[in-house]
């Protein structure tokens, strides 16, 4: 490690600026993907944390991932790996990607379920708490289609994903 | 993993995976059938979006068989023959008459009591999962679960609504229940490995699994005042590699792109 004075802390700023390839206004870290970095002697091991089990953008992120870190001086190896312990849940997002998301014009995934399973978001564009879902199922598998009454706008929130439910 | 794996063991590990991953990935093809001729736009939206989950619940399954030696993931969705595949009846029943590309006449209520069995069924299996003795499945199945939580709530709503309906509606799903559940005979079956499968303590017994099921099925019937069905003894056995030909011809359409260049990169 202390060879090539590469640092965990260096990979961290790299995967900081890998976008979610349909998000670009959040990383991978404000996500909540990267579990784990190893670096030994130039060989980087990142374990990532698959978000929705059919999401066709997590090869690219993969890619991505591996095309970012290779670019660091002294890193002879990247390997990518997905794990599924621990499961991946939404409020592993960080307050910068909650940030991030609404300012793509995505509502942050809830923190809790009310008691009957139900969950509620405020309007990413008017922060109005009067709005309704229309779908819990969006254009892509991580987001649900709201409509805020007050502003009149359509716009997607992150679906929560807890292992309690 | 502080259990050592001895063949034995490991055996009882590959049927169970291929049971699995075989059943969400046709269940998953099935609803990929019917892209673009749900009733209405949103529903479009959310039956691909569950189908895109339940291809990737499949992958996950099929990626702990390459793990484990059986062969890349892709060819064993995509290449093995009717004889090897485990998955339940229900699921590789067609869709309806006709074909999704020519004069689909597909049912909705068949398609909703399919789906909302199906998905119960799944979910009894994916909490009875989360106990297994082999790491990695307790690791998937806690995954999938937090996803299949909307599945449920779906089809849920679906089964609901269309069994309260209209006369016409509640009439048209008592007849889809019946044909879904004349199939249903193997869908909580392990065929004839369960003893083996429950030894190795990776899932509880049908039994109990059985159990779960009608706990989870028993407010919604309650609630459409429908009796709870009585699954039959199974006229096939899908999980022993018992299949009709309609399975067959399933693969030959998945697999069509997939076998026209092997070598592909995709
Ligand atoms: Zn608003």
């Amino acid at each position: 490690m202390a060879t090539t004075g590469l640092h965990e802390a260096h990979i961290y700023e790299v995967l900081d600026a890998v976008k979610d390839p349909e998000i670009d206004t959040v990383s991978i870290i404000d996500l909540g993907m990267i579990e784990r970095v190893q670096v030994n002697d130039g060989h980087i091991r990142i374990e990532v944390l698959p978000t929705f089990s059919g999401c066709p953008a997590l090869t690219i992120i993969q890619q991505n991932i591996k095309k970012a870190v290779e670019q660091l001086d002294g890193v002879r190896e990247v390997s990518v790996v997905f794990i599924n312990h621990p499961t991946w849940t939404s409020d592993r997002v960080t307050e910068k990607g909650r940030e991030g998301l609404k300012k793509f014009g995505i509502a942050p995934p809830p923190r809790f379920l009310k008691e009957d399973g139900s969950w509620h978001v405020d309007c990413p564009y008017c922060g109005s708490t009067y709005v309704t879902l229309e779908n819990i199922f969006g254009p892509t598998a991580c987001r649900s289609i709201l409509y805020c009454k007050s502003c009149k706008n359509p716009f997607e929130a992150m679906k929560i994903i807890s292992t309690s439910m | 993993m502080t259990n050592e794996i001895t063949p034995e063991y490991k055996k009882a590990v590959l049927t169970v995976l291929y049971q699995l991953a075989d059943d969400d990935y046709l269940f998953s093809y099935r609803g990929s059938e019917w892209l673009g001729l749900a009733p209405h736009i949103e529903e479009d939206v959310a039956f691909s979006s569950i189908t895109q989950d339940t291809m990737g619940h499949a992958k996950l399954y099929y990626t702990l068989l390459e793990e484990l030696g059986e062969g890349s993931a892709d060819s064993l969705a995509q290449l093995r023959p009717k004889e090897e595949r485990c998955n339940s009846l229900l699921v590789e029943r067609p869709n309806g008459e006709g074909y999704y590309k020519e004069a689909p006449n597909y049912d909705w209520g068949y398609a909703v009591a399919r789906n909302y069995i199906y998905t119960t069924a799944k979910k009894a299996k994916i909490d009875a999962l989360k106990a297994s003795s082999y790491a990695p499945i307790r690791e998937v199945a806690v995954k999938i679960s937090t996803e299949l939580y909307y599945h449920q709530m779906h089809w849920t709503t679906w089964f609901t609504q269309l069994c309260t309906a209209t006369e016409e509606s509640r009439s048209r799903m008592m007849k889809a229940l019946q044909e879904v559940i004349k199939d249903a005979g193997d869908l909580l079956s392990f065929g004839k490995s369960v003893k083996h499968i429950t030894a190795c303590e990776l899932i509880e017994s049908e039994v109990a699994i059985k159990e779960r099921w009608l706990a989870i099925v028993t407010p919604t019937f309650e609630a459409v005042e429908i009796a709870i069905p009585v699954l039959p003894d199974p006229i096939i056995n899908g999980r022993d590699g018992q299949h009709t030909d309609d399975l067959t011809s399933a693969i030959e359409t998945m697999s069509e792109v997939y076998r026209s260049d092997l070598a592909a990169s995709w």
